[in-house]
């Protein structure tokens, strides 16, 4: 049983305070979904979750190991999806998918599971199409499906239902609870309702110091 | 290392298909130079004096307009995020995308060279030296654009700025490519021109590519 958990996370971006003294604990199994009101940090906080922001105060740890210890062995072990696709135009869907898989696992496995992941959001017959001919909602199943043609316990989804039509949502669901079960973690921002077995339930807003306490917190936080 | 030839594969791949790229910088290279024997006359002792210079510049100029992509598509379409979060090291993946924009900018450049030294009535004994110069000259000057073309992400008119940032960091190489190919056409040694031109891509090659991830990494955050 792994624990993921962050504790007093401070995020500063362009020099105003977004968020502060933000704590989440996220056990296997476990899925917690990230609401608030826009620009309250709820991407800012998947995207340290990530590693791509540096937190300015608090750690992350994983089974209570600071994770910047070892960022190498913690982007191991997770999965981002951004609002960016990350599909080339240019590049068949199999090429896009097979490039990305083959960065995390060995070319044999990754060819394994390529298929079960276009069969899951039901894509096979897009195999060939260069990605400039995707719709949007092609370019993010394509994009979903990347996470699953390679293994990692940690998703990290930002909104990953937008563009989506309502019966692959429900797919979606169906993957992430499937993803649950086998030991994983989920941590997802929306602002639609996905449905989910009991998930912890995190408002980033209430963590937003309120105007004009910014310089005092930013005083108090020595920064 | 399966890795590290998928990145550079996957980027050769994005190049040839999209094609104009790599045809337009060994245009650029040809074009720029043609222009010196229209510029300075046609009188054939100058235009052998100045040839080994003018090549190079133009080299160095042509490989400078195509270092905005090594990053720039990547950095748009959000891929430049999820090679950053990949388990391998930011440092190989960017010395990955290095080695392909070499091949696809550097490389062509050297096959041209010989041509545009007939077109400057350069000595036969120069060509070989030419290309050696090139050929040490050329990845020097993808690792060190590529440190400018991380820099300038998120910027507008990248381009621009990328060589101001570079093009000083350029003038060694330039100095000690333009003597190698002047002490060929001379008949002396040119060992340590080979030697230091060596020693500053080794240099180039062992810290770039830390300095460009580090780059990176700040402009993804």
């Amino acid at each position: 049983m792994a624990v993921f958990a962050g504790q007093d996370l401070v995020c500063i971006r362009g020099e105003r305070l977004v968020f502060s003294n933000l704590n989440f604990s996220l056990e296997s199994r476990g899925a917690l979904i990230l609401i608030g009101h826009n620009g309250a940090g709820k991407s800012s906080l998947l995207r340290m979750m990530a590693g791509l922001l540096t937190p300015r105060g608090g750690v992350m740890s994983w089974d209570g190991i600071p994770v910047s210890e070892d960022m190498d062995e913690h982007r191991e072990r997770l999965h981002y999806v951004g609002h960016h696709d990350a599909i080339k135009p240019v590049l068949s869907v199999e090429e896009n998918l097979m490039f990305w898989a083959g960065l995390r696992s060995d070319e044999k496995q990754a060819r394994e599971n390529f298929k079960e992941a276009l069969d899951v959001f039901s894509i096979p017959h897009l195999i060939d199409i260069p990605g400039r001919f995707l719709s949007a909602g092609q370019k993010r199943r394509v994009n979903l499906a990347r996470i699953i043609a390679s293994k990692s316990p940690v998703w990290l989804l930002d909104e990953p239902t937008t563009a989506l039509d309502k019966e692959t949502i429900k797919k979606l669901e169906d993957v992430m609870e499937t993803h649950r079960q086998g030991g994983g973690m989920i941590v997802l921002s929306t602002h639609s309702d996905v449905n989910l077995s009991n998930p912890d339930i995190l408002n980033v807003g209430d963590y937003v110091a309120p105007l004009g306490f910014e310089s005092a917190s930013l005083l108090a936080e020595g920064i | 290392m399966g890795r590290f030839i998928s990145v550079v594969r996957r980027d050769l791949r994005l190049a040839l298909r999209q094609g104009s790229d790599s045809v337009m910088v060994v245009m650029f290279f040809v074009l720029t130079v043609i222009l010196f024997p229209f510029g300075i006359g046609p009188e054939g002792n100058i235009l052998a004096r100045v040839a080994p210079g003018v090549i190079m510049v133009a080299a160095l100029l042509a490989s400078m307009l195509s270092l905005e992509r090594i990053f720039q598509a990547d950095y748009e379409d959000g891929s430049l995020e999820l090679l950053t979060l990949s388990p391998m090291p930011l440092e190989a993946i960017v010395l990955a995308k290095t080695l392909a924009h070499w091949l696809t900018t550097g490389l062509p450049l050297i096959i041209a060279s010989p041509l545009l030294a007939v077109l400057m009535n350069m000595d036969i004994k120069g060509f070989s030296m030419l290309m050696v110069a090139l050929l040490l000259a050329t990845p020097t000057l993808s690792l060190i654009g590529a440190i400018g073309a991380a820099l300038v992400l998120g910027s507008r008119r990248g381009g621009v700025l990328i060589s101001l940032l570079v093009l000083p960091l350029f003038v060694p190489v330039l100095i000690f490519g333009v003597s190698l190919v002047d002490a060929a056409l001379g008949g002396f040694a040119v060992k340590s021109q080979i030697l230091i031109l060596s020693g500053i891509l080794l240099a180039c090659l062992a810290m770039c590519p830390f300095a460009s991830a580090m780059a990176v990494r700040q402009s993804v955050e």
